[in-house]
C-alpha cells in the first residue's frame, strides 16, 4: 500500500535521512521505533509531503506522491496525527473534526463520519463546543486521532500518540489503534514506546540516526536480543 | 465643548475610526496568516484612489451613479489582483527566510509603489472627485450633518459584520483560521496554503480599496505618498488591538480614530504624541495589544 525506497531527506546540512526503505501493506499495523532524534518524525513529515526529499520514491497504493503537495496527499487516502497533536486551540472540537473532512464534499458521509467519530470518542461529543485549546492531552489525541478520521483514510500515519500521556491514557490510545486497524484501516505508528508499539504492531522497523537497522515481524523484534538492550530496557 | 460640537466630532472620529479599521484589519489578517507586517498595505490604499480618480476623469466622460459604481468596482479589482502578484511575486520567495528579509522586501514594495504612482500621475496632488453622496443631512444647534461620515460608518461597519461572519461561519474561512494558527498542520487537512494566503491578501485589499475611497473623498486629494500616514495609524491601530486578532484591528481603528479627532479639537499640535504615546502605554502594559493573544511562538 505504501512503498518507500532509498529516501534520502536534509535539513539544510543535517542529513536526517539515509536510504530509508519500508513498506506498509494493506491491513497491517506497522510500526517505527527509535531514539529521541532518530528521524522518525522526518519520515513521516517526508510521506506526508511537508518535507521534501531529495531522492528516493514514495508510492502509495501503486501511484507515486515523491513530489505530490501535501493538500493533494491527504485525498490519496493517507491522514496524518502529527506528532504534539496539533489540534486547532481556537476552534471547538466540532471545528476541528469538520477541519479533517476539509477536502471531501459528501455532505451526507462527513455527517456519518462525525457519528462514528462521537461513537467511538464519547467524551468529544460531551465536549463537542468547547476550544480544543482547553482540552486535556488525552482529549487533545483523541480529537486529533478524530480528526484525522474524518478524512476517511485509508492509511493513518500516527506520530507518538503515546506521548505526554499518563500510563491509563496510553493503555487507552494503543486501544484505540487496534480497533481503528480492525475496522479496516492501515495504520503506520511512530513510537518511542517501543514496548507498547511492538506489542501492537504486525511489524517493525528500527530506526538508529537516520537509518533503518532491523526489521522483522513485531514478535521477531520482541525478542530480538539488541533491541531489549536498547529499547525494552 | 457643546453637546453639538461634541456630536459633530463624535461622527468625525467614527468616520476616520472606520477608515482606519477597514486598512487595520489588512495588517492584522496578513499578519495572521504569513507573519509579515505588509508595509505596502498602506500604499493599496493609494493605488486605489488613484484607479477611481483614473476611471472618473480619463475613462468615463461624465461622473453618472454608473460610472462611479464601476470606477469603485475596478479599484477593488485592481487592488485585490496587485495585492495577490505582490505576495506571489515578492513575499512567497521569502516564506521561509528569516522574517527581516519579508519586512525589508515589504519596505521595498511600499516604496516602488510611491515611486510608480509618481512616475505614472506626477507627484503633485490632485483633487479627488465626488464619489460618495455629502449632503447635508441634517442641523443640530446650526451645525450641519453630513451625509459622507455616515455612509463611511455604515458601510464599513457592514463590511466588518459580513468578514466576521466570513471568517467565523464559512469553510475558506475556517481554513483562513487553521493556516493562521499552524500552517503545517492545515496542509495535513488537505488546505491549500498558497490559496488560502492569496485569499487574505484578497480582503485586505478589498477593505483597503473601499476605505481608499472615503479616506481620499474626506481629504479631497490624492497624490502618490498619501498612503503612508493612514497606513501607519492605521498599522499603529491593529498593534493597539492586538496584531493577528480581527475584532482587535476594529477596536484598535475606532480608538485611534477617536483619539486623534478629540486631541485634534483641543490640541492639534499634540496629536501624533498622544497617539504614539497611546501605543507605548498599551504595549508596556498588554505586549500583545488590548485584544491580542499572548505571543506562542511555533517552532
Ligand atoms: N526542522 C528541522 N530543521 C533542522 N533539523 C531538524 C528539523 N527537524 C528535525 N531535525 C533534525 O533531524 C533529526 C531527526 O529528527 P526527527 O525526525 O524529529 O526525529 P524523531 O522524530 O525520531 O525524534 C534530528 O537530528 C533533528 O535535530
Ligand atoms: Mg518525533
Amino acid at each position: 500500500m505504501l512503498k518507500v525506497e532509498g529516501l534520502n531527506v536534509f535539513y539544510g546540512a543535517i542529513h536526517a535521512l539515509h536510504d530509508v526503505s519500508f513498506e506498509v501493506k494493506q491491513g497491517e499495523i506497522v510500526t517505527l521505533i527509535g531514539a529521541n532524534g532518530a528521524g522518525k518524525t522526518t519520515i513521516l513529515h517526508t510521506v506526508s509531503g511537508l518535507v521534501r526529499a531529495k531522492s528516493g520514491k514514495i508510492s502509495f497504493q501503486d501511484q507515486n506522491i515523491t513530489t505530490t503537495e501535501a493538500h493533494v496527499i491527504l485525498k490519496h487516502g493517507l491522514a496524518h496525527v502529527p506528532e504534539g497533536r496539533r489540534v486547532f486551540s481556537q476552534m471547538s472540537v466540532q471545528e476541528n473534526l469538520l477541519m479533517g473532512a476539509y477536502a471531501r464534499k459528501d455532505k451526507d458521509g462527513i455527517a456519518e463520519d462525525l457519528e462514528k467519530v462521537y461513537m467511538r470518542f464519547p467524551r468529544l461529543r460531551e465536549r463537542y463546543r468547547q476550544m480544543a485549546g482547553t482540552l486535556s492531552g488525552g482529549e487533545q489525541q483523541m480529537l486529533a486521532t478524530g480528526r484525522a478520521l474524518m478524512s476517511r483514510p485509508s492509511l493513518l500515519m500516527m506520530d507518538e500518540p503515546s506521548m505526554g500521556l499518563s500510563p491509563i491514557l496510553v493503555g487507552e490510545v494503543f486501544e484505540i489503534i487496534r480497533s481503528i486497524n480492525a475496522s479496516g484501516t492501515t495504520v503506520l505508528l511512530v513510537e518511542q514506546n517501543a514496548a507498547m508499539a511492538l506489542s501492537i504492531a504486525n511489524r517493525a522497523y528500527v530506526l538508529e540516526t537516520g537509518r533503518i537497522v532491523k526489521e522483522g515481524s513485531a514478535d521477531a523484534l520482541m525478542h530480538d536480543d539488541d533491541v531489549r538492550r536498547a529499547y525494552l530496557g | 465643548m457643546k453637546p453639538a460640537t461634541f456630536l459633530i466630532t463624535l461622527i468625525n472620529g467614527l468616520q476616520l475610526g472606520s477608515v482606519y479599521a477597514l486598512i487595520a484589519l489588512g495588517y492584522t489578517m496578513v499578519y495572521g496568516i504569513v507573519k509579515l507586517i505588509n508595509f505596502a498595505h498602506g500604499d493599496i490604499l493609494m493605488v486605489g484612489s488613484y484607479v477611481v480618480l483614473f476611471m472618473l476623469t480619463t475613462v468615463f466622460a461624465a461622473q453618472t451613479l454608473l460610472a462611479k459604481v464601476i470606477a469603485v468596482a475596478a479599484a477593488i479589482v485592481f487592488c485585490v489582483m496587485l495585492g495577490i502578484v505582490i505576495d506571489r511575486v515578492a513575499y512567497k520567495p521569502l516564506r521561509s527566510a528569516p522574517r527581516i528579509s519579508a519586512l525589508i522586501t515589504a519596505i521595498g514594495v511600499s516604496l516602488a509603489l510611491q515611486i510608480i504612482a509618481q512616475l505614472i500621475f506626477g507627484s503633485e496632488q490632485i483633487k479627488f472627485p465626488q464619489v460618495i453622496l455629502n449632503e447635508t443631512l441634517f442641523k443640530i444647534d446650526k451645525k450641519p450633518v453630513k451625509s459622507l461620515p455616515i455612509i463611511t460608518c455604515c458601510v464599513s461597519v457592514v463590511l466588518m459584520i459580513a468578514l466576521n461572519l466570513f471568517v467565523n461561519k464559512t469553510k475558506p474561512g475556517r481554513a483562513m483560521r487553521a493556516v493562521s494558527e499552524d500552517m503545517g498542520a492545515a496542509r495535513l487537512m488537505g488546505i491549500n496554503v498558497n490559496n488560502t494566503i492569496s485569499l487574505t491578501f484578497a480582503i485586505g485589499c478589498t477593505l483597503a480599496a473601499v476605505g481608499s475611497v472615503f479616506y481620499a473623498q474626506k481629504v479631497g486629494y490624492v497624490k502618490p505618498l498619501m498612503g503612508s500616514l493612514p497606513g501607519i495609524k492605521a498599522f499603529i491601530a491593529a498593534v493597539f488591538g492586538g496584531i493577528g486578532s480581527i475584532p482587535g484591528a476594529v477596536l484598535g481603528g475606532f480608538v485611534i480614530g477617536m483619539l486623534e479627532t478629540f486631541v485634534n479639537y483641543f490640541a492639534s499640535q499634540y496629536v501624533d504624541a498622544v497617539v504614539y504615546g497611546l501605543l507605548i502605554v498599551v504595549l508596556l502594559v498588554r505586549p500583545a495589544g488590548m485584544l491580542g493573544k499572548a505571543v506562542r511562538e511555533k517552532v
